[in-house]
């Protein structure tokens, strides 16, 4: 990788002033700030220049002469990113694809719509509703996030058990190379001959090419959606309902659970009537026909009755069944109120170790004297143990990464893996190195390679240096897994 | 049931084919050897059948992880009994046919635009690259975004990308009940019928057209689809099962032909005409057509069309109008793309080289 210098820093911005307007270039201290971090604001660094271009042949030009100059490029959508993907480069280029923010076309027939990378994830749904239209993958962000760093983080979101990711719901992408050229990638059909390349982009974290247009699909809103609050008095046997669900044959549209502290704060947030004396919450969607979702809400109701569900409460209408939904989709921020800090973790398990999991996080909050909000995308396994912290506390960082840490090794050891939606980004590069061996970590750069042979497009996150892997090899502590696992150390 | 694993085996042979830049030929089941570009190399042939048996099987979690050379019958019995399928239909095309060939060539049957595709229920991959390495990508969860979706990527690569080990793959339940409903319309009825029907919330599994006929099969709950029996009406199928079998096996009458068999991959709403006889699957998304006209002729329609045509089978009497890429062309930069990938993962070409491009 070739560095910004002084000398071609001066160069480049001379050319990009050739090929943006003033207003699409960003360069004071005071412009730049508001750029230094994405989602996970653990971590900050000013970009040397942001850009903010309006047409593809703006993007190409930018692309072209980051790669003449050998200046690294970082892409940037809404910011929303927990994972630190987004993260600026000193030396770099940041790229923000915010002013890239219409619908395209929206094409009812082919259940379709093309879209800019900067429209927000619910703009979507919203724009296609009158057609009865919609797009599945609901991170929780949707409010904000953009389809272009849903595509780059394949987000997940509480309905993929039944909807599936990002990955399952786009068509087409059209992108620019690091060499400036503009690719479409996928089709306008369901099938694409060559290599499965949408896939390959899907979730790569900006480091294959920049995203300047998503074809989506659209699935027809169900007749109908109704969901089911579960309360129990254990978290085991909330996780045991869940499986118990799943082996009837029914593939719920969502199936979330919290533990307590979730659930108190919440239900302080949000007043979506959860029941603050119940160690869990199952928070269950069936979507369908009519007909369906009537038999199966009583199957449902049934079975989580015999599991041990101290109260059941199912929504009977639209407004009700958002109300219940609000008080999940909002924990997040309900409880960022109830702590000064948290951290978010994003291991994923095999379903059946959830009770197993659950058991060990809190024994380990007991041990690191943390408390753990625990929500989860219970039906396919992905675990946010949010971990609240005072980073004014002296230490009280350090003993959450390393409890962070140990979760992931969990969820490893499971036979899981340590980001199931949020990505690798800058976060979890060091975590990396447990879940690949040197060989697969080697293909990934070689795949790095095959598109940005000079590593300028987002250099340095998602796949770590092998060298990198070496030297915290020799820092072991157990288990293969380091101490502080998020602290930058190289 | 069987279980036999040769990864240690495959893996030598592998790398001495490395060593010796031997072109090797990956042959499952030999149920889809047919597919792709006719073999033109001097190559050795590596068997992939006898690496098989079911490493794991837990219902509850959805999720299916086998030898490659697993007979996908001996799966498709195994999650009958419990009551689950494989989402994406995959055609065997012999009673040999392997779970790695299904994934190596992706293909999906009529469940594929409501369900997915093989690709989509593909969540981890173990595999042997053209250097000889054993890697493994993805997982049994199915969420899962570290490193590169490389377990996807194998999926209709033929191969070319490297030896299919081991595949976790997501099922699903089978649905309560199903039904298939007939009515008979012209294709552009048809046509316009599937569009709104693509576009209802009705429970459906299958949407083709064929001999003036449109076929509408539904799965789910029994209520759901008994009501939506209703909506589409017409007449209801007997021996359903055994049509979408015929038609996904393509024993179908309507296969029965001399000429090439071309697969059209095209947008929902699309015009297709080519003169030439036709069945119309995927909710107007995928069209099998016979046909000797030139192929340029007919990829060109389809690309018109912001689709793919692939010649899938030549007559096997007839074999003089098999063309040197099956595939259609791609776009420079898209190619050169692959071919960088295909470089990193089987650097000196041995693996099945040729059988999805030329250059590949």
């Amino acid at each position: 990788m070739t560095l910004a210098t002084k000398d071609n820093r001066d160069s480049l911005r001379k050319l990009l002033h050739q090929v943006l307007p003033k207003t699409s270039i960003l360069e004071t201290d005071e412009q730049t700030r508001p750029y230094e971090c994405d989602g996970l604001t653990a971590y900050q660094q000013k970009p040397w220049i942001v850009v903010l271009p309006e047409t593809i042949e703006q993007v190409q030009n930018i692309i072209s002469l980051c790669h003449e100059e050998g200046v690294p490029i970082v892409a940037r959508g809404a910011g929303t990113g927990l994972s630190g993907g987004a993260l600026p480069l000193a030396n770099g280029v940041l790229l923000s694809l915010a002013k890239f923010n219409r619908i395209l076309d929206i094409n009812p027939a082919n259940r379709s719509a093309v879209v800019e990378p900067g429209v927000r994830n619910l703009a979507i749904s919203q724009a296609v509703e009158e057609f009865n239209l919609y797009y599945a993958p609901d991170p929780s962000s949707q409010i904000a996030c953009t389809i272009g760093g849903n595509v780059a983080e394949n987000a997940g979101g509480v309905h993929c058990l039944k909807y599936g990711l990002t990955v399952h719901n786009i068509l087409q992408l059209k992108i620019v190379t690091v060499d400036g050229e503009l690719v479409t990638i996928g089709s306008q059909a369901l099938d694409t001959p060559g290599y499965d390349l949408l896939a390959l982009m899907t979730g790569s974290e900006g480091m294959l090419g920049v995203i300047v247009e998503v074809t989506v699909k659209l699935l027809p809103r169900p007749e109908q959606a109704q969901v089911i609050l579960a309360a129990f008095d254990d978290v085991v046997k909330a996780g045991e309902a869940v499986g118990a669900i799943i082996a009837e044959g029914i593939i719920p549209a969502g199936l979330e659970m919290m533990d307590n502290p979730a659930i108190r704060a919440a239900e302080d947030y949000a007043h979506a009537g959860y029941p603050t004396d119940a160690e869990a919450i199952l928070l269950c969607e069936l979507d369908g026909t009519h007909e369906e979702v009537t038999e199966q809400i009583t199957l449902v109701e049934n079975l989580l009755t015999q599991k041990g569900a101290t109260s059941l409460r199912t929504s009977q209408n639209e407004e009700e069944r958002l109300k219940l939904w609000l008080g999940r989709k909002s924990a997040f921020p309900a409880v960022g109120r109830i702590s000064p800090d948290y951290y978010c973790m994003d291991g994923t398990i095999p379903r059946h170790q959830l009770p197993v999991i659950l058991k060990k996080i809190s024994e380990l909050s007991k041990e690191y004297n943390l408390l753990v909000a625990n929500v989860f995308h219970a039906g396919d396994g992905n675990l946010h143990p949010l971990i609240l912290y005072d980073a004014n506390i002296k230490g009280e960082l350090e003993r959450t990464e390393e409890f962070g840490g140990k979760i992931l090794e969990l969820c490893v050891n499971a036979g899981g893996t340590i980001t199931g939606e949020h990505g690798v980004g800058k976060e979890k590069i060091d975590q990396m190195c447990v879940q690949f061996k040197p060989l697969e970590l080697q293909i990934f750069h070689d795949i790095k390679h095959s598109f940005d042979p000079r590593e300028l497009l987002n250099p340095g996150k998602a796949v770590p240096t092998l060298h990198r892997c070496a030297e915290l090899g020799g820092m072991h502590v157990h288990d293969g897994l380091l101490s502080h696992p998020g602290l930058e150390r190289f | 049931m069987e279980s036999i694993n040769r990864t240690q085996e495959l893996q030598d042979r592998v790398r001495a084919a490395f060593n010796d830049k031997t072109m090797l030929e990956i042959v499952g089941g030999n149920s889809k050897r047919f597919y792709g570009n006719a073999n033109t190399h001097k190559t050795e042939i590596i068997e992939t059948r006898i690496h098989q048996g079911i490493i794991s099987y837990e219902p509850s979690e959805l999720v299916i992880t086998a030898r490659a050379g697993t007979p996908l019958k001996e799966i498709e019995n195994l999650l009958a009994e419990n009551n689950q399928m494989l989402p994406f239909e995959p055609p065997h095309f012999s009673e040999h046919a392997t779970l790695g060939g299904a994934i190596a060539t992706g293909l999906s049957g009529s469940r594929r635009p409501f369900t997915g595709s093989a690709r989509d229920f593909v969540l981890g991959t173990k595999i042997i690259t053209g250097k000889g390495e054993i890697m493994s990508f993805g997982g049994q969860v199915m969420k899962n975004v570290a490193g590169y979706d490389v377990s996807r990527l194998m999926v209709g690569a033929l191969g070319t990308l490297g030896l299919l080990l081991e595949i976790s793959i997501k099922v699903l339940p089978r649905p309560q009940a199903e039904v298939t409903q007939c009515i008979a319309m012209s294709q552009q009825e048809a046509l316009v019928t599937m569009q709104q029907l693509n576009q209802s919330s009705l429970p459906l599994s299958a949407l083709a057209y064929e001999g003036e006929k449109l076929y509408v099969r539904l799965s789910g709950a029994s209520s759901a689809v008994s009501s939506a029996q209703k909506k589409v009406a017409g007449e209801t199928l007997v021996h359903a099962e055994n049509y979408w079998q015929q038609v996904n096996e393509q024993t179908h009458p309507f296969f029965e032909s001399d000429s090439s068999l071309w697969r059209l991959s095209v947008p929902y709403v699309s015009n297709v005409n080519l003169n030439e006889k036709s069945f119309i699957d995927w909710a107007g998304a995928l069209y099998w057509i016979h046909s000797d006209k030139d192929a340029e002729e007919i990829q060109q329609h389809a690309i018109e069309q912001g689709g793919a045509a692939t010649l899938f089978r030549t007559h096997q009497v007839k074999t003089p109008n098999d063309i040197q890429e099956r595939f259609p062309p791609l776009q420079a930069k898209i190619k050169q793309l692959q071919v960088n990938l295909k470089m990193r993962f089987d650097p000196y070409g041995i693996l099945n080289f040729g059988r999805l491009y030329s250059d590949l």
